[in-house]
């Protein structure tokens, strides 16, 4: 499905502030895998996701989505079957935006007939935007002329998942999705990720400093370091696997103190 | 003593700001919505003038209006190429393409500084041939002006309801997630800035043809002026409601500041200094909402200076 082949990508190359973050990672994906990402602060996990989504070419190495080479392909090329959250919510709406116009743009991904290009909103779209709208129980189906830039951040990131699955990708990017959120919003982002994404069968990556999550969510567990992937476990081994187990892997493979209290405290 | 407005200045400052408010509508497009600051402005409305007045002259004055529409449609597409594809900063890009522009317009204008139109047949007085015998009689300029600012208003707010419209508007309020909603911005930057630019060309055009003459010069400052119609515009109807309203808000803009060049010009200010009134209303438009922010923490600080004097004064 996805497959990462020797990638390598260096910041600020031949400065003081060079910075090798991902070096030679590999990586491969089944179809329907939903893997769970840990490792400390500058491990490469953000950057790897940049790198699948486009944000940047990586220098070395390439980048295959479903057979393609995607190494160097645009990344609003690639959005149209990768999905890509953040943790900031800000980041995934457009702010002075109504609800519907947002849901609109989202819908896009679905079709790119250029016939498209001029057509409005219709009554037809916004009664699938507000069906949609209904699954979140938060509201927002009775409030689709206002700006999004009025939701909360839990609200705009449930839209913003909303969106990034209106359209099912074929890869779902989390990055710490939840993480601004309060401990109640993003119970219920968390929740509402994990339906989707076993109704729909949506490949899916998602980083977590939360080593419960990381071990109960989806079926598969990598852990980043230096810019690979250094850990990663699945099936038998991972159902037998604890919390305990985990941190001390982190300490193995990190060869470090932890350095985040995130990390031990959750 | 004399009013301070005769019918024909009210009538003069309605047309003019009519046709300056397709200015007013091109950078609300880039400004405002794609939040880019096109400098190309100042050299495509003296383009289209130029353009507009070279094709009237030639006794086309409608397929003048055209060409100005592509020519400074051309000039935008130019600006967004620069930036988009090779990498220039977007204020650059307006610099480059505005400066380059003053030669492209004097080869226009046949390397004279001035074109003169008179005699020509132009849309206005085709329009007083139609309608200067109804009952508009002479107000068919204002008739004129004010339908072609309805219509392509009309247009823009159906536009920017459209799925491209949306896109364009998207990239302006959160480019990151235009891209991750697979939209190219270099697409729509290039649209919008061919849009923006296609209705300044229009303006110069339609004043080359109301002037009945066409001036190397005449574009210097537009984009102030412009800026200072969008910002009265914007204090008077607010920055943030529905499509519709901004772009009724930019068109008032560009009218009231048509009748307070005219109040300027009633009360003696000569012509010259215009464009320094314009600089100014500009400057102080958006300045004082920032300085009105200090002004009021400096009001609290002082305050809180005095109280925590008193206090040291009580204890003491």
């Amino acid at each position: 499905m996805l497959r990462l082949d020797n990638i390598s990508k260096t910041f600020n190359p031949g400065t003081v502030n060079e910075k090798a973050a991902l070096t030679k990672l590999s990586l491969e994906l089944k179809d329907g895998d939903f893997a769970t990402i840990v490792g400390s602060n500058g491990a490469g996990k953000s950057t790897m996701f940049n790198a699948i989504a486009g944000t940047f070419i990586v220098d070395e190495g390439n980048i295959y989505l479903d057979d393609e080479d995607i190494t160097f392909k645009k990344e609003h090329v690639r959005s149209r079957y990768i999905g890509h959250l953040f943790q900031d919510p800000l980041k995934g709406t457009a702010p002075n935006m109504t609800i519907e116009e947002n849901m609109a743009l989202a819908y896009l991904r679905a079709s790119r007939a250029s016939s498209k290009l001029f057509s409005r909103i219709s009554a037809k779209d916004k009664d699938r935007f507000r069906q949609q709208l209904q699954l979140l129980g938060m509201g927002l189906e009775d409030r689709m002329k206002q700006p999004v830039g009025l939701l909360s951040g839990g609200q705009r990131q449930a839209l913003t998942l909303l969106m990034a699955t209106f359209v099912t990708p074929k890869l779902l990017l989390l990055d710490e999705h939840t993480a601004a959120l309060d401990p109640a919003t993003a119970e219920k982002v968390l929740e509402l990720t994990k339906s989707i994404v076993a109704e729909r069968g949506i490949t899916c990556l998602m980083v977590t400093h939360n080593m419960h999550q990381a071990l109960e969510v989806g079926n598969r567990t990598l852990m980043m370091n230096a810019g690979r992937i250094v850990f990663d476990t699945q099936g038998e081994e991972r159902a037998k696997l604890t919390v305990q187990d985990l941190l001390e892997k982190f300490r193995a493979g990190a060869g470090e103190e932890l350095d985040n209290d995130r990390v031990l405290l959750s | 003593m004399d009013s301070i407005f005769t019918v024909s200045i009210f009538q003069s400052a309605l047309e003019l700001g009519c046709i300056y408010a397709l200015v007013a509508l091109a950078l609300f497009i880039s400004f405002t919505i794609l939040n880019i600051a096109d400098l190309t402005t100042d050299g495509c409305f003296t383009l289209g003038c130029a353009v507009g007045a070279m094709f009237t002259a030639a006794g086309h004055p409608l397929l003048a209006l055209v060409m100005a529409l592509v020519t400074g449609a051309l000039a935008g597409f130019l600006t967004a190429l620069l930036q988009t594809k090779f990498g220039v900063e977007s204020i650059l890009a307006g610099i480059i393409v505005n400066t380059g522009l003053y030669t492209i317009n004097l080869m226009v204008m046949g390397f004279s500084s001035l074109v003169n139109l008179f005699g020509c047949d132009t849309v206005f007085s085709l329009g007083k041939d139609l309608l200067g015998d109804t009952f508009i009689g002479g107000w068919y300029k204002v008739a004129m002006v004010a339908a072609i600012v309805i219509i392509i208003a009309l247009a823009l707010w159906w536009f920017l309801g459209t799925t491209l419209g949306m896109s364009i508007r998207a990239t302006g309020d959160n480019a990151e997630m235009v891209k991750s909603s697979s939209i190219n911005p270099t697409f729509t930057i290039t649209v919008g800035l061919c849009l923006a630019n296609s209705l300044t060309g229009l303006s110069g055009a339609l004043i080359a043809q109301y002037q009945k003459s066409a001036d190397i010069n005449i574009g210097t400052g537009m984009v102030t002026i412009a800026l200072a119609s969008l910002i009265i515009g914007q204090t008077l109807i607010g920055n943030k409601g529905s499509m519709s309203r901004r772009i009724f808000g930019t068109i008032l803009g560009s009218v009231l500041y048509r009748f307070i060049v005219a109040i300027a010009l009633r009360m003696s200010v000569p012509a010259e200094a215009l464009k320094l009134v314009s600089a100014i209303i500009v400057a102080v438009a958006i300045a004082t909402p920032y300085v009105r922010k200090k002004v009021a923490l400096k009001k609290r600080q002082y305050a809180n200076y005095q109280r925590n004097r008193q206090e040291v004064k009580k204890n003491a």
